[in-house]
């Protein structure tokens, strides 16, 4: 990884986890939500859109953890000092790489907390 | 919660005593950043998942049928009262308004519903909020196990007036839930004085009973509130006038000042004995 390389101070990373976090919450909503009207009805059951929701978190996190890693990996590199805000290439790069360790934290605690209420909730009322 | 209200401030004062009587002058960075760290986001993240699970645990309880047999009340909400329906299993179902009757111990299942608007209806001291959705039947289902008297409201923005939509509920031995359960059946009492006597003419005579029904008169209307034994509740106007003739006065001659935006035109315009009398008859319709 070449540390000027303006590719590797893109932004996109940043965004990644809390994409993930969407996508988690949007597809845990519409997975119980189809379940639930269409599937079995009032009262049914919830067992399989619980697997599913414990599968979409899993898979989740796992994303989270590898962006998580490669923000870490971005701030570890190079030697620019606290606090990262000189305008150069060494300290773009650490910074961003922070954020995104930082926001790939809190989408794990957003993941976790929507993913939290399968253990709570057996069937659809 | 006043509990941990209490240790936060206590925390915090300590450290503001720590930093400027006990240790002045420069800190530790590394100290002040493990700090930052651990008061700003662990300890915060330990703590709202310990209250989200608090909080989600006693849901699926709330939210599951109540056992065969149990009481069943269907509550309304609607701009800006509560119509409330006993679906008791002997005979049919009775509508009353605004107030709602428990026996103690006993567990009752709501289903909650609305003509018009999103309502919520929440009874703080009984259990969590449960939106009222149009088109929706939503249910909760509760065990009260204290007697007494507790205020419930609308707990979801519905229109001008949401915060004057409230209700009391009264929570009492299952023999004196059934006594007034009986009377809130019953068909209203006839009025015996000659004043209360004209309170029920005018209210026959000036169109209220195309809006409100009074069990036992002529007066059907279902748009308004069950005015049967509307002397016998806590409050009226949902919870926001004392029932007394002279807030019955106030509700009847300026309606809109009691609840701004409100569903009932003020009858203002009529003679004041009118008025008076209207509201010693409703008064008296315990
Ligand atoms: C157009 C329909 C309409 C007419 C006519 C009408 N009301 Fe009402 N009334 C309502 C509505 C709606 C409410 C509920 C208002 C609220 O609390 O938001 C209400 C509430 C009340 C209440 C409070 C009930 C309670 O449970 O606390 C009383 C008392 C009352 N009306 C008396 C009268 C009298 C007396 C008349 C005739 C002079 C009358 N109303 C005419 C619609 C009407
Ligand atoms: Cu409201």
């Amino acid at each position: 990884m070449s540390e000027t390389a303006e590719k590797d101070q893109s932004l996109w990373l940043l965004t990644a986890s809390p994409t993930f976090w969407a996508a988690h919450f949007l597809l845990c909503y519409i997975t119980a939500a189809i379940w639930c009207a269409k599937v079995v009805g009032l009262g049914g059951s919830l067992a399989s859109a619980r697997v599913a929701i414990a599968v979409y978190t899993v898979l989740a996190l796992a994303g989270i953890g590898i962006v998580g890693r490669v923000g870490y990996r971005r701030h570890s590199h190079g030697n620019a000092t606290l606090p990262h805000d000189d305008d150069t290439p060494e300290d773009r790069h650490r910074f961003l790489g922070f954020a995104t360790l930082l926001l790939s934290a809190l989408s794990a605690v957003a993941v976790i907390y929507a993913g939290l209420v399968i253990f709570f909730f057996r069937s659809c009322y | 919660m006043t509990g941990g209200a209490i240790v936060i401030w206590i925390a915090v004062i300590a450290l503001a005593i720590h930093a400027f009587r006990a240790r002045p002058g420069s800190h530790s960075g590394r100290h002040a950043n493990y700090l930052i760290l651990g008061g700003g986001a662990i300890v915060p993240t330990i703590v709202l998942t310990a209250l989200l699970i608090y909080g989600l645990a006693p849901i699926p309880a709330l939210l599951a049928p109540a056992p065969e047999g149990s009481l069943k009340i269907a509550v309304s909400g609607e701009q800006w009262w509560w119509r409330v329906r006993y679906e008791t299993s002997d005979a049919d179902a009775v509508v009353l308004a605004n107030e709602i009757h428990l026996p103690v111990g006993e567990p009752v299942e709501f289903r909650l519903e609305s003509p018009d608007v999103i309502h919520s209806f929440w009874i703080p001291a009984l259990g969590g909020k449960v939106d009222m959705i149009p088109g929706r039947v939503n249910r909760l289902s509760l065990t009260p196990t204290k007697i007494g008297v507790f205020r419930g409201a609308c707990a979801e923005y519905c229109g001008t007036s949401h915060a004057l939509m409230s209700f009391y509920v009264r929570v009492e031995e299952k023999a004196a839930f059934d006594r007034w359960l009986m009377r809130q059946r019953a068909t209203a009492l006839p009025p015996s004085t000659p004043l209360a006597k004209r309170g029920q003419a005018s209210f026959l005579a000036n169109g209220c009973g195309a809006c409100h029904a009074i069990r036992g008169t002529p007066a059907d209307g279902v748009v308004g509130p069950d005015l049967t034994h509307v002397g016998s509740r806590l409050s009226i106007g949902a919870g926001i006038l004392p029932n007394k003739p002279k807030a019955f006065v106030h509700w009847i001659a300026r309606t809109d000042q009691a609840k701004p935006g409100v569903l009932m035109p003020a009858f203002g315009m009529l003679p004041k004995a009118d008025i008076e009398a209207l509201a010693v008859y409703l008064e008296g319709l315990r």
